[in-house]
């Protein structure tokens, strides 16, 4: 086989990814696209183990590795995403803005979310 | 797409045998799936359409004969992870049906940045990798689970066992994380 097919699927998958990781607002689905990410990785490492054929078989473990970990990284940023969830009442990752940039303000996100920026600050001195 | 680079992927490419077009056509399966994934509305199709793209990567690690990688991704991904997510979806009170605001005002900018990304990437790996060939054929055997199973207990004890310790962290992590403290508590 040509090592060409697994190499372009994996990058048009992980550029598929990116986009998702860059315009998705609801922080699960920004989870799925880093999953997606993480699998064109895993495609790469297959594809060079085949290719390489190294007597350790490095490619095949670190696939395992890289699932392990994705999957430990799925269950803690599920729980993350869900207190998010239950403090504030919404999982969108643009509406995320304590710990951004106060200098420049964005004006298109302030707008719906005038009061619920009131309440942030309230809770902050709280 | 894929098609695509089958043309211009390389002078000696004279006859594709059955183990790449079958590769090529789950791979378009793959990258269609994973398209609707990051593009739909509804949620819950979302993570639906990563069931079918997270499978057909299950069936390209079968084709690279990884057979081993091929049911852990299975068991894992399409087993487990899918239903987190399922899980996480419920819990938030995703809404059921179309949900309009799924896509951040920085999508176009995203595409960009995706397409830059696809465009660069494919072509450097198209040019570095032009006369390249791996060879899938069962006979070899290197991907067989026995060979993967004592590679991995012969050489890969230590990393192993260091994951399996990470994993239990994780775990205790999520619980500690998810647990709902009493309301006169902060700690």
């Amino acid at each position: 086989m040509h090592l060409i097919y697994p190499a372009v699927l994996a990058v048009l998958l992980f550029s598929i990814g990116l986009y998702g990781v860059l315009a998705r607002r609801n922080a699960i689905l920004v989870l799925m696209s880093v999953e997606l990410m993480l699998n064109a990785v895993n495609i790469n490492l297959v594809a060079f183990d085949r290719w390489l054929g190294d007597g350790l078989h490095t490619g095949q473990a670190l696939t395992l590795f890289t699932i392990t970990i994705a999957a430990a990284e799925i269950g803690l940023g599920l729980a993350i995403v869900l207190l998010v969830y239950r403090n504030r009442g919404s999982s969108d990752v643009d509406r995320l803005t304590d710990l951004a940039d106060p200098g420049r303000p964005l004006p298109e996100q302030r707008a719906p979310g005038g009061t619920a920026a009131g309440d942030e600050k309230a809770e902050a001195t709280a | 797409m894929n098609v695509v680079h089958h043309n211009a992927a390389g002078s000696g490419f004279l006859s594709p045998t059955g183990v790449e077009i079958t590769f090529v056509l789950v791979g378009l399966v793959v990258l269609g799936a994973a398209l609707v994934t990051v593009t739909t509305r509804q949620l819950v199709h979302a993570a639906l359409w990563l069931v079918v793209a997270l499978g057909g990567i299950a069936v390209e690690y079968l084709l690279l004969t990884a057979e081993f990688i091929a049911w852990v991704q299975v068991l894992i991904y399409v087993g487990s992870v899918v239903v987190l997510l399922l899980f996480g979806l419920m819990l938030t009170k995703a809404p059921i049906g179309r949900s309009p605001d799924a896509d951040s005002e920085n999508r176009w900018v995203a595409l960009g940045v995706a397409l830059a990304a696809a465009g660069t990437l494919v072509w450097v790996v198209a040019d570095a990798f032009r006369s390249t060939w791996i060879d899938v054929h069962p006979a070899n055997g290197p991907g067989a689970t026995a060979v993967t199973g004592s590679s991995l207990f012969r050489f890969w004890v230590l990393p192993f066992e260091a994951l399996s310790v990470l994993l239990l962290a994780a775990l205790v992590g999520a619980i500690v994380l998810s647990r709902r403290r009493p309301e006169g508590r902060d700690r």
